[in-house]
């Protein structure tokens, strides 16, 4: 079963965003910039799939490809993930900030060319946080959706996938192809290891441009304003357990 | 312009996450309809008929939906989508499963998790983990939209608005094969009046339970959890409260053994009354904090249930 597996450069998970004094955006310059965490999830289960770790049958996955959106520098990000066991890259290289919609596009056609049994990828970007880009690759693809994924069995060309829904848990089973976004407890991204750091410097990264695609990505999202949230005073501190039940029956909460 | 809100569904009614998403389409339009989906949900759909301000409710049964599997749904919604100019659901796991695939299959950019209707195109909704808020304007002649519930005040109630049924899709290429909820007799942890988290401090899953589940009883409150006591292991993912989990907004939250990481406020700083019991004096969660007491849960909390009495 061939994997594809997209990945987003963003902001690393410690560092605290600051918006633009002039309201334009977050600044990123000189900022620490980072694989999506949740994407990391999707590269080790890939990996684990082909290594036939964990619950996964050796062979599961037999060859990793990771794909990229975004600046030059994601090349670095793609690097990682060759690092953790994926086996080849691509970069489509893009310096606007592509809204869902158009990474969903752009990686249809990449589905179109590369023809995976499975897309396996992050439930969001910590960036933008929309949480769609696997939900419309999977309808422009006319693919099944399973997406939260906690858990994934691979057997009888499905994908059984219980889900981190509100409430519990929720298990379908998707008929490949199909696309699977990823959730928190899935797996603990492994660190790649010197070794295969080094082998990764090997790996093949192709490198095209998004106009190489001929989709539509033009923005239908205009960003008025990025400003920082309200915040919110600190309040008091109580000497004990008693006085806080009296000051928050006070507050008519209690 | 009308304006379709996809309902929450529980069992023969709906939740509040619906009433709260009609005010956010409210703001878009006066012609409002609800639409009910799953099999069985007649008496769910009576219930969204009482919400005041809708104008109708469709209700689509069919077994493929019962489950809300995205396929199902999206073309279930998608063959509606031509009388409406916008199409709302709560940010549930629901929402934010099905949505964006009824916004691919229409050709317009969803708009995720909005906090704040500005006007008819343009939105306010959280980025970078609640560190920034983004307004957007959309272009799109079709709006496809998930509301924070936490940001909108619920829809009263005494409405009549008349039920119709419609078709119900069949299921597509994914199958429903079993779930697996948790029964509690606590409230649901989006809709509780109070929360009560804990932390990575805790230690064990073991300690999160005896901590945690005598104070929720106590108070009668739901339980919630930090991203890092969930990594670790000590709390189940759907007790996650931040902005990758639960955005909660209870009238008390009593953050118990938690720092503060900024992911975590994003996801309860809009509650009312908020109290924090940390032994670090420094912690990010008292910034925040209405209430706080420095000091070992260990002792705060046994001696918060002998003053609870």
């Amino acid at each position: 079963m061939k994997v594809l597996v997209p990945v987003k450069r963003v902001i690393d998970y410690n560092v605290k965003a600051r918006v633009k004094a002039d309201q334009t955006g977050v600044d990123l310059a000189n900022v620490k910039m980072s694989m999506n965490p949740f994407d990391e999830i999707a590269v080790e289960e890939a990996v684990r799939m082909k290594e036939g770790k964990e619950h996964h049958a050796a062979g599961t996955a037999t060859e990793i490809v990771v794909v990229s959106i975004g600046v030059t520098q994601a090349q670095e990000t793609i690097r990682t993930a060759l690092a953790m066991g994926a086996d080849r890259g691509l970069l489509i290289q893009s310096d606007a900030d592509l809204e869902p919609l158009a990474v969903a596009k752009l990686l249809k056609a990449v589905v179109d060319e590369e023809k995976p049994d499975l897309v396996l990828l992050g439930k969001q970007s910590i960036d933008g946080d929309n949480n769609a880009v696997g939900q419309m690759l999977a309808a422009l693809l006319d693919w099944p959706q399973a997406t939260f994924a906690g858990k994934i069995v691979i057997a009888d060309s499905k994908a059984t996938v219980t889900r981190e829904v509100d409430g519990g848990l929720q298990t379908i089973a998707a008929t490949l192809p199909a696309v699977v976004s990823v959730d928190l407890r899935l797996n603990t991204p492994r660190y790649a290891s010197l070794p295969n750091i080094m082998k990764a410097k090997k790996k093949d990264i192709a490198v095209k441009a998004v106009a190489d695609y001929g989709v539509d990505t033009a923005p239908r999202l205009t960003v008025k304003k990025v400003t920082a949230p309200p915040t919110r005073s600190a309040g008091i501190k109580v000497a004990d357990a008693a006085e806080l039940v009296s000051k928050l029956k006070t507050a008519g909460v209690l | 312009m009308a304006v379709l809100v996809i309902a929450d569904r529980d069992g023969d009614t709906v939740r509040d996450t619906t009433n709260k998403t009609v005010t956010a389409a409210l703001k878009l339009s006066g012609e409002v309809d609800i639409l009910v989906i799953g099999q069985g949900s007649k008496a769910a759909a009576d219930a969204a008929a009482k919400i005041a301000g809708v104008r109708k409710v469709l209700l689509a049964e069919s077994g493929a939906l019962s489950h809300q599997l995205a396929e199902a749904v999206t073309a279930t919604v998608t063959g509606l989508a031509d009388g409406y100019d916008a199409i709302l659901s709560p940010a549930t796991t629901d929402g934010k499963n099905f949505m964006p695939r009824i916004a691919a299959k229409l050709d317009v950019a969803p708009i995720s998790d909005i906090i704040e209707v500005v006007s008819n195109d343009t939105f306010v909704r959280p980025i970078y983990a609640g560190n920034a808020l983004e307004t957007v304007q959309s272009s799109d002649g079709k709006k496809v939209i998930t509301v924070r519930p936490t940001s909108f005040d619920p829809a009263a109630e005494g409405g009549s608005a008349p039920v119709e049924t419609i078709a119900g899709a069949d299921a597509g290429k994914a199958a429903f094969v079993s779930e697996e909820m948790v029964k509690s007799d606590r409230p649901e942890l989006g809709a509780a009046k109070i929360v009560v988290s804990g932390g990575r401090a805790m230690g064990s899953a073991e300690e999160f339970q005896a901590v945690m589940d005598p104070l929720a009883d106590r108070l009668g409150a739901a339980v919630g959890a930090s991203r890092a006591a969930v990594d670790a292991g000590y709390a189940p993912n759907d007790y996650q409260v931040g902005q990758t989990g639960k955005v909660v907004a209870p009238a008390l939250y009593i953050a118990i053994g938690i720092s503060g990481a900024i992911q975590h406020l994003a996801g309860m700083k809009d509650s009312k009354v908020i109290v924090a019991i940390n032994k670090d004096a420094d912690a990010p969660i008292f910034q925040v904090a209405d209430y706080g007491i420095v000091g070992d849960y260990k002792t705060v909390v046994p001696e918060l249930m002998k003053a609870l009495g």
